[in-house]
């Protein structure tokens, strides 16, 4: 009984012993990019420690007072929130029909989407160029350097996802809901609205989130299709690695600062997280 | 019953804008990949060259390294993520003091930009300036120099995918766990088997869609990776961390060698459609096992 007993109590501190060395493991990194935000140039140089001992303001509060930085925020909100959308309520409207509706050639259709995701982007980016600069332009409009272009953009990874992520959850709704609802006399929007919509809220909820955490995060066709006033935060980010040298104090302040809304989002939504996110791959 | 046309009107908008930023610029890079062409070479223009790209490809012996060090590269962190993620899973199911705080903790890494997650790594490890290699230094005496040692910026940019992409992989099985019925599994035990036969033949079977959904996910994205591994190494030292986003990257930008470029991304297309081709008929295959 008492060796039973020992080896329980045991097995929870070597369980908690692997959880708090995770946790250490996760918040380094996060840690130590906040402990450089707080250093000023010099400071940076002294010997490492990981305690602040001093906070240098400045490294926040100049980015922060610059209007070109605002703007870059102010974008990266912009197109993350709109792209999020826009893929939540695309996702919802191509996985019912995937779901529902027997299309000939819906599970090609489906592989087909996702391999959108998966093109390595450096040699995609310029047709995307031409794309925005050449053909999508109306006199002295372009889709270039544009909140919009982004959000269309961001589709192209964001959607596979989104669609993968929706497809599963709406198979796990039971069509019996939606005959049932049909035999009541309810047509096939409001079947969609008051039917399907409340049951996978969990599942929209996730997907708006991931989505909005992807589009945010996005670097590369930032960096390329903007110039100066669709640029995000991002491509932000990297502009302080300059020829003249890093100012990593302040990089790392605006990296603390772009961390911020996302993880907002994510605690916000964290309880939908676990229930929303089975990719309907488990069937009961 | 229902009329297909309802059916597709509602999946159109979908298509029209994968087509227009997916399918469009996909058709281009195929065009160009039968190209020379090079804006900065005396002829500007696209030159048809057949296939020669690709007959070069077959034989670039830079870009087979490159090609063949991300798969390595993909295998070792896939391997890692799904094996640390699955403990994670299945210790967070149950229910003990602390659990919110560790579930929201693991979650952080994931809201990080890759381009952040880089910088971030780079801050520790570079010497002189991060705390990692002065510290194994001065406690253990560890030489660590991932600027000059090819296994140390191996190992680290592993280590930094592992730490950014398992918070992902732990949420999805968690999420799995969650939703498999429990009954066989306590029935199983009143029944006299251990904890590892029924890890071993209930839970593994059951979580299996869920195991190939995340494979397949963290392969399609490590197969492409660049932001990260641009930010943390630049690809070095030498090539050790070039990996084959980050070398077509260079064909295409700085030596603006564009026709080669194109073919090249077209080839690494096709191979990782293929992968994950193989991936989704055996996910397809388990899941009408269970129908």
């Amino acid at each position: 009984m008492k060796t039973a007993r020992w080896k329980k109590a045991l097995g929870w501190i070597g369980l908690y012993a692997l959880w708090i060395f995770l946790t250490l493991f996760t918040v380094l990194p996060i840690y130590w990019m906040f402990v450089v935000s707080s250093r000023s140039r010099v400071q940076l140089f002294d010997a490492p420690t990981l305690l602040i001992r001093s906070f240098y303001v400045q490294n926040y509060t100049g980015p922060l007072s610059d209007p070109v930085f605002q703007r870059y925020l102010w974008n990266s909100l912009y197109t993350a929130v709109g792209n999020a959308l826009l893929v939540t309520i695309l996702a919802l409207f191509a996985t019912y029909a995937l779901s529902r509706w027997r299309l000939p050639g819906a599970d090609n259709i489906f592989f087909w989407t996702i391999t959108n995701r998966m093109a390595p982007p450096a040699a995609f980016l310029l047709p995307i160029f031409l794309l925005y600069t050449q053909v999508f332009k109306i006199g002295d409009w372009s889709l270039f350097d544009t909140q919009l272009g982004l959000i269309l953009l961001y589709c192209v990874f964001n959607l596979p996802f989104a669609i993968w992520l929706m497809k599963g959850i709406m198979d796990g709704i039971p069509i019996e809901l939606d005959e049932a609802a049909s035999v009541d006399g309810a047509g096939q929007w409001t079947i969609l609205w008051r039917v399907i919509v409340p049951l996978a809220a969990p599942g929209l909820a996730i997907t708006f989130i991931l989505s909005l955490i992807f589009a945010w995060n996005e670097y590369l066709f930032a960096a390329t299709l903007t110039s100066v006033n669709a640029r995000t935060i991002t491509t932000g980010l990297a502009e302080f690695v300059t020829v003249t040298g890093t100012n990593w104090g302040q990089m790392a302040a605006v990296a603390t600062i772009s961390i911020l809304p996302a993880l907002v989002f994510l605690i916000f939504v964290q309880r939908y997280i676990v229930t929303g996110l089975t990719f309907g791959a488990v069937k009961e | 019953m229902r009329s297909n046309r309802l059916g597709w009107t509602l999946l159109t908008p979908s298509l029209v804008v994968l087509g227009i930023v997916g399918f469009l610029p996909f058709l281009f890079v195929v065009w160009v990949g039968f190209h020379d062409w090079n804006i900065f070479a005396a002829t500007r223009g696209m030159i048809w060259t057949g296939a020669n790209n690709y007959r070069r490809l077959v034989f670039d012996q830079e870009f087979l390294d490159a090609l063949w060090r991300t798969l390595a590269y993909t295998v070792t962190v896939v391997v890692i993520e799904l094996s640390l993620g699955f403990l994670l899973a299945q210790t967070l199911t149950r229910q003990f003091p602390g659990r919110a705080f560790f579930r929201t903790i693991y979650v952080l890494p994931l809201v990080v930009a890759p381009i952040a997650v880089g910088a971030t790594w780079r801050l520790m490890v570079i010497p002189g300036f991060g705390p990692i290699p002065y510290f194994l230094e001065r406690w253990f005496g560890i030489e660590y120099r991932i600027g000059t040692y090819a296994s140390h910026a191996w190992a680290t940019a592993v280590l930094m995918d592992v730490w950014h992409w398992t918070p992902f992989v732990t949420l999805t099985l968690l999420a799995g766990l969650t939703a498999i019925p429990k009954e066989p599994l306590e029935q199983a035990m009143v029944d006299g088997a251990n904890r590892w036969q029924v890890f071993r033949h209930l839970t593994i079977p059951m979580m299996m869609p869920v195991i190939l959904t995340v494979v397949f996910i963290r392969m399609m994205d490590a197969l492409r990776v660049v932001d990260e591994v641009y930010m943390l190494t630049n690809g070095g030292p030498g090539t050790a961390t070039t990996f084959i986003g980050l070398h077509i990257f260079r064909v295409v930008f700085p030596k603006t060698d564009y026709g080669y470029g194109s073919a090249m991304s077209l080839l690494v297309l096709y191979f990782t459609i293929v992968l994950c081709w193989l991936l989704f008929v055996a996910l397809s295959n388990v899941g009408k096992q269970k129908a």
